[in-house]
């Protein structure tokens, strides 16, 4: 399910008109990933809190959404552009691949709910086709 | 059983209360189409769903969008037994439809992300958390019966 040229275009000029929100979906999505899906609260175990609209879960919201940006950036060599980062998460952070796709459901609703005209079907496609990429990538170097 | 707060019934009813089921149900069951188009496959009998903007324009996919939300409906009058409120509907969707039980979850998806779209800010995170465990008890009682 790789992205056509025209999904990639798709996917960059949506980012490019949400790259003001950006933060505020970040930090979003995981707040609603750790309501919506209290399993993932296991990865932060070593905060403080992990709390919905907590400061150390909209931290790493917009931390994370800051490396899909950068990934955007390396859409037509996602495997190679995130080889670091798949090392990352292979070995030390360890996330199972499944809560990806919850992370990127949360932030398809995130995505929506601030832009509902931008984010058509054809839109919502072909982002939830590049975030599965995205997350394939990530997963690369798992086993 | 599932247990609901008051809080999560108020939030269910709430959404149901003001829904256009209609716009909803449509907007819903095209984008299901559109973003995972093997669901396509159900629906040979629904005239041309050749690309997205045949698709959104398809009058049969809308009534049936309509048809499938209003379904919802008598999971919100029984929520305290949705698993047996829908035995009958789930051993038509297994023996008569064979759906693929993964849809229910990827139709669920898609409607969870059209009522974000018209709700935008009030769509807050505790209504999230409500509407999902919602539907999720829904697509576990429609999966329950297939054997």
């Amino acid at each position: 399910m790789s992205l056509s040229a025209k999904q990639k275009a798709t996917v960059k000029d949506f980012f490019s008109k949400m790259s003001t929100r950006s933060d505020d979906i970040g930090a979003e999505a995981l707040s609603r990933l750790v309501a919506v899906y209290p399993q993932t609260k296991s990865y932060f175990a070593h905060w403080k809190e992990a709390t919905p609209g907590s400061a150390p879960v909209r931290k790493h919201g917009i931390t994370i959404m800051g490396g899909v940006y950068d990934a955007v950036g390396k859409i037509d060599d996602l495997k190679g552009g995130l080889l670091s980062l798949s090392e990352l998460h292979a070995f030390m952070l360890r996330v199972d691949p499944v809560n990806f796709k919850l992370l990127a459901h949360c932030m398809l609703v995130c995505m929506s709910m601030i832009f509902p005209e931008e984010f058509t079907p054809q839109v919502h496609v072909a982002v939830d086709k590049f975030l599965a990429q995205l997350a394939l990538a990530l997963c690369e170097k798992y086993r | 059983m599932v247990e609901w707060t008051d809080s999560e019934r108020a939030i269910i009813n709430s959404i149901f209360s003001n829904l256009d089921y209609e716009e909803i149900g449509r907007k819903s069951l095209c984008r299901c189409l559109i973003v995972y188009p093997w669901t396509q496959r159900y629906f040979g009998g629904f005239g041309n769903l050749y690309n997205a903007e045949t698709i959104l324009c398809n009058p049969l996919i809308a009534a049936h969008g309509t048809k499938i939300l209003h379904g919802l409906d008598r999971a919100l009058k029984n929520m305290d037994d949705i698993k047996n409120t829908y035995a009958e509907l789930s051993l038509l969707h297994s023996d008569k439809l064979h759906v693929d039980p993964d849809n229910f979850r990827l139709l669920a998806d898609c409607l969870t992300v059209v009522i974000a779209a018209k709700m935008g800010a009030a769509f807050t995170v505790d209504t999230q958390v409500a509407w999902q465990k919602f539907l999720s008890v829904v697509v576990s009682a429609l999966g329950r019966q297939y054997h």
